[in-house]
């Protein structure tokens, strides 16, 4: 029997289309920025974010000169000329602050850029081709998360060098496969949904599904953990350049705690000031992950999840 | 428990165990440099270099080459530091007993206080108290545990002038028996406080999830009808069965603790493998990060293991999966 063309157009599918275009349509996600502003943990880490990553861009303008320079006495407490005291060299700590969250935030854009690409693309092609491909991909991401990261990348970046470009490629290279598991586990549980199955039915390619239908549906998820990886980013570099492993030409966090230690007694705001940079940074992240989780997983994502779960257990 | 599961579980140490050494040794091989150059210097002529080559197996084929390295870690044999020039697996093996000491202290402080806080918080859930320690948890997770160390220092340690803020014992002293335990404990407070405050936030969280989770059951219910009240229904029914999880995720625990250890003893001067890793990490002494990812690797998998294990033991529904 011979469907007429004009049949189809009314019936299921058009009650579809909606459920499909959500994820795209700016609406839904007008919606969640809305939420997300009337979110106290969102909002609150929105600010602390603005103000760090305000610090990085506008690093030059609030410290002009070379942060490595010598711009007053050494150890000076914090005053109104060095508003966060001098370190032992006579260097203003301000400046070494904001130029350090300079560092900092680009160290977690690079990461944060290359291992969503790396981690949504293995999640999603392992989840919707199934099969040996689901396998091969699997097993790579396992191979990598066979290793405790913080040891794996003092291994490697004293092997290969300590660049802010080795940092972000190490750092994105032990950062995707927890991106790519969540990835692959919410493809799964589109894969066989209604209106990917209505797509199909009228001759979309795998192309077309995987990025109109897919992907959209898997940013909200994706975009969590993206932000969960973002803070463990920034504690990673941290600790990497507290043992001397960070890039020596450029100002970082944990070299400034680092070099605090000596001077614990007699200069506290040499610790205090890099730390709650640290601090604040990683709180920040942390909040809005939180705050997109409750924003972003609407009705429909609540639902895929739950079945997500379920299909893994059987 | 039966017979099959454990053996399921031992036979999933086997694929485990073949990742880190295919990691461990693609890193290693596909790090910039000739090892050859590194040892010989750079004005050895051909002749030499291959000699080196040779006497190293580095003119074998790769496979070869990973066979060799995987039997020599699985023996035991780390290599030679570059620096100190003794053997990773002794360098190792001094310091392990140091940090052993100081995560074991910390795991059981952390678990313990984790799991009394997480049952106060529990106790009304969104109350006061709960929120109290959820908040201070937010807190503690974005705070990195070396400055968190330093904190300590500037906080309680200069301020009281109780704790000793660097080393093992006292330098020079000649405490024997209990007074010297007790000289050590003395040293050990502080890093190991602040090595369990930056664990307790996950173990608070899992423990208040849990017992939540146990008072909602059926069990709880019929204990309180029978007249137990809601504490002695927490303590005498839910606590046992929120437990399990809290035994689960130890095994997973065991990778942060060795990394937070590291970090803290660089701050306490603690005489464990965090001042080896240091300078280590400064020298770029290459044999002794890789030595400690194959420890902290292996201690993974272990550790997972006897979780599982003690898990399945615990509890008769878990078979295999």
């Amino acid at each position: 029997m011979s469907i007429p063309a004009s049949a189809t157009a009314d019936l299921p599918l058009a009650a579809e289309a909606p459920a499909a275009a959500d994820a795209l349509a700016p609406a839904r996600w007008r919606t969640a920025a809305r939420r997300f502003l009337r979110h106290p943990a969102g909002l609150v880490g929105l600010v602390l974010v603005a103000v760090v990553a305000g610090a990085a861009l506008l690093a030059d303008v609030i410290a002009p000169s070379d942060p490595f320079r010598t711009v007053a006495g050494p150890l000076q407490a914090p005053s109104r000329a060095h508003l966060m005291g001098t370190d032992n060299l006579g260097r203003d700590m301000l400046g070494a602050v904001v130029h350090g969250a300079r560092t900092s935030m680009v160290v977690v854009l690079g990461v944060a850029v290359l291992s969503s690409v790396v981690g949504l693309a293995v999640g999603v092609v392992a989840g919707y081709r199934g099969g040996w491909v689901d396998d091969v991909l699997m097993r790579i991401t396992e191979l990598f998360q066979a290793i405790p990261r913080f040891f794996l990348v003092l291994l490697i970046v004293a092997l290969f060098g300590a660049g802010v470009d080795h940092l972000i490629y190490v750092l994105a290279l032990t950062s995707w496969p927890t991106l790519a598991r969540v990835t692959r586990s919410e493809t799964l549980s589109l894969r066989d949904r209604e209106y990917v199955d209505a797509a199909r039915s009228i001759g979309a390619t795998d192309r077309r599904i995987v990025i109109r239908h897919i992907v959209p549906n898997v940013l909200p998820t994706a975009l969590v953990v993206i932000a969960l990886t973002g803070s463990r980013v920034i504690l990673l570099e941290a600790s990497l350049s507290f043992l001397g492993l960070g890039d020596p030409s450029v100002m970082s966090w944990g070299y400034l705690v680092a070099n605090a230690q000596r001077f614990l007694r007699v200069a506290w705001w040499m610790s205090v000031f890099p730390g709650l940079a640290i601090a604040i940074a990683v709180l920040g992240i942390n909040l809005m992950s939180d705050a997109l989780n409750d924003v972003l997983a609407g009705p429909s994502n609540r639902a895929s999840r739950r079945r997500g779960r379920r299909s893994r257990n059987r | 428990m039966t017979w099959r599961y454990v053996v399921r579980r031992l036979l999933q140490v086997l694929p485990a165990v073949a990742s880190i050494l295919v990691v461990t040794f693609a890193i290693v091989h596909a790090a910039p440099g000739d090892p050859v150059v590194a040892v010989a210097g750079e004005n050895g002529d051909k002749a030499y270099y291959d000699f080196m080559r040779a006497k190293f197996g580095l003119d074998r084929p790769l496979p070869a080459q990973f066979l060799t390295y995987s039997t020599d870690v699985l023996r035991g044999d780390l290599g030679v530091s570059y620096v100190q020039g003794e053997r990773v697996s002794t360098l190792i093996a001094e310091r392990v007993p140091a940090t052993l000491l100081l995560m074991g202290t910390a795991l059981v402080a952390s678990t313990l206080g984790g799991i009394v806080l997480g049952a106060l918080a529990a106790r009304r859930p969104f109350g006061p108290f709960d929120l109290t320690v959820s908040t201070v948890a937010l807190i503690g997770y974005a705070l990195p545990v070396f400055w968190m160390a330093q904190l300590a220092m500037l906080t309680i340690a200069f301020r009281t002038g109780w704790f000793p803020i660097q080393g093992m014992t006292t330098a020079r002293a000649t405490y024997a028996g209990l007074a010297h335990w007790a000289d050590v404990g003395r040293h050990l407070a502080l890093p190991a406080l602040v090595l369990a405050a930056s664990e307790i936030a996950l173990v608070t969280r899992i423990a208040r999830t849990g017992i939540l989770t146990e008072m909602r059951q059926d069990y709880v219910r019929v204990a309180e009808s029978k007249g137990l009240s809601a504490s002695g229904a927490l303590v005498h029914h839910a606590l046992r069965n929120a437990l399990l999880p809290i035994v689960t995720v130890v095994g997973s625990r065991i990778g942060f603790l060795f990394s937070g250890a590291v970090l803290v003893e660089t701050v306490f001067g603690w005489p464990g493998l965090g001042r080896l890793v240091l300078s280590a990490a400064q020298t770029r002494d290459h044999p002794v990060l890789l030595g400690m990812v194959l420890l902290v690797a292996f201690s993974l998998v272990l550790s997972n293991l006897l979780t599982d294990l003690l898990y399945a033991r615990v509890d008769p529904r878990i078979r295999y999966r």
